[in-house]
């Protein structure tokens, strides 16, 4: 990452600031270019979903929200701070331990294969955060935790360890588990892709829930064109580490403008 | 002198040097555990210099001698100004030694654990230090433990070594026994005999109740 940024704000104010902001974001690995100068807003409240061919750069938008990846050049914001960089006089400058540790608590993530703790019960897996990251009693932790196992409809199951659930269990305790840290942003990272069909729907139904919640701004990247046309409020898509097109669903599902765009839809709608 | 004979005549001695042994290697054992936690997670440092100060007891403890460390702790130390007794000397020693085999266990039980695990540990914004101890290290206990099983027959194979600096144990008993009767085949079989039953229906089954236990504390049962 280049040491210190010159011409980007240190922090973005005003009433439409967005709550995520991608500015001219590269990455590469070696020779692969993953992104290319990305930009990108997303407005508070708002459902953005990232489709496209693999390897384009989708899942390493969200990683990079998350700090899993570091970033090759620009500089990503979150709630109006930046998230790679921190300010140092009139500059930016690569972000710290302690400044990464204090914005990433605005970002949840569901990933694609869950990673729920195998050691800890469902409803473990939603109280540790709360108890050691953010401080709650065990007592008011748990209360949170119950009450989001209710809201993924798994109550019965919260002193199951994960061995003992299905694929779309585990995936709705991951969910419960990052929304007990009250992120303002949650990134669903192919939530569906490793369930079996016939259980998608009842992860689905859980983020379906969480639209225009809370006021939480959602990032999802998903193969599953029919509930990313149903829920989302936008669509990217992603080609070469760039956004292609994007736009509502309708407008990007009815009537994709790009070459590219247009080839990909018709190679899903086949594939179905 | 039959073997009845010769049990009741020196049985006595070799159980107190039995008993010595046990105290070693449980002592030893709890060393080792230690020493391998602290190494091999400092192996897995983003510090270099702290990787590097791991790496540099690891192959020094591993390459040379247990015998030659024993020594080097019980009459060489001395001389800087370290006086040890021999008790301590001896299982300090074979805990050091195989500390660093178990480093490398731990290291290795550590970065198996699953990426996914360190990655929902940062999703959820843990500390490092809480990570490792509350999410990595459970379940690199798992995948270790099974190689701890060897080390542990190790430690308590390595501590017939103490003999060597006088400490009472099972082979010290064996080898004053055996000096004043001769009888070599009964007091060096009956020290065999002594060491693969503490292995076989000591540290086996302990280590098997203990892999059941923490699968069980894992919800893998």
């Amino acid at each position: 990452m280049k040491q210190e940024l010159t011409g980007y704000p240190l922090t973005l104010d005003g009433p439409d600031r967005p709550m995520i902001r991608f500015a001219d974001v590269s990455k590469s690995y070696g020779d692969l270019q993953v992104l290319d100068r990305l930009n990108l807003d997303v407005a508070e409240g708002e459902m953005v979903t990232i489709i496209g061919p693999s390897g384009s750069g989708k899942t390493t938008v969200l990683r990079m929200l998350m700090t899993l990846e570091t970033i090759d050049e620009g500089v990503i914001y979150v709630d109006g701070n930046p998230l790679t960089h921190m300010p140092k006089g009139d500059l930016l400058v690569p972000a710290d331990r302690r400044h990464l540790r204090r914005e990433r608590a605005n970002i949840g993530m569901c990933f694609q294969h869950f990673n729920l703790f195998p050691h800890m019960t469902a409803l473990e897996n939603c109280t540790e955060g709360p108890i050691h990251v953010l401080g709650l009693s065990r007592d008011a932790a748990r209360e949170r935790a119950e009450e989001l196992l209710e809201m993924v409809g798994l109550i019965d199951k919260r002193d199951e360890y994960p061995a003992r659930l299905s694929g779309g269990q585990k995936q709705r305790v991951a969910i419960a588990r990052a929304l007990a840290m009250r992120p303002k942003v949650m990134l669903f990272d192919e939530v569906t892709s490793a369930l079996d069909p016939e259980v998608t729907g009842e992860v689905t139904e859980v983020i379906r829930k969480l639209v225009g919640k809370h006021n939480l701004t959602m990032l999802m990247v998903t193969h599953q064109m029919g509930f990313a046309r149903d829920i989302s409020d936008r669509i990217c898509f992603f080609h070469n580490g760039r956004i292609e097109e994007q736009g509502p669903p309708s407008e990007l599902f009815g009537n994709p403008q790009s070459e590219r765009t247009q080839q990909f839809l018709s190679a899903v709608n086949e594939a179905i | 002198m039959t073997y009845p004979e010769f049990i009741s005549a020196h049985g006595p001695r070799l159980l107190d040097g039995t008993l010595v042994t046990i105290q070693q290697t449980i002592l030893a054992a709890l060393l080792a555990v230690l020493i391998a936690l602290t190494f091999g997670m400092m192996k897995i440092s983003p510090l270099r210099p702290v990787r590097a100060l791991a790496t540099v007891y690891i192959e020094i403890f591993r390459g040379t001698s247990l015998l030659v460390q024993l020594y080097w702790i019980f009459f060489v130390l001395p001389l800087f100004g370290l006086t040890i007794d021999k008790f301590t000397a001896g299982f300090v020693a074979v805990g050091m030694n195989l500390g660093a085999y178990g480093a490398e266990v731990v290291r290795g039980a550590i970065q198996s654990v699953p990426r996914g695990q360190w990655e929902a540990g940062v999703a959820l914004n843990l500390s490092p230090a809480r990570r490792m101890w509350r999410i990595i290290l459970p379940q690199a206990l798992v995948i270790m433990l099974p190689a701890w099983g060897n080390l542990m027959i190790e430690v308590l194979k390595g501590t017939a070594l103490v003999a060597m600096i006088s400490v009472a144990d099972l082979m010290f008993a064996a080898r004053q026994i055996n000096g004043t009767t001769y009888l070599s085949a009964q007091v060096f079989g009956t020290a065999l005999v002594i060491y693969y039953v503490l292995a076989r229906f000591g540290i086996t089954p302990f280590m098997r109740w203990l892999e059941r236990f923490v699968a069980r504390r894992m919800g893998r049962v």
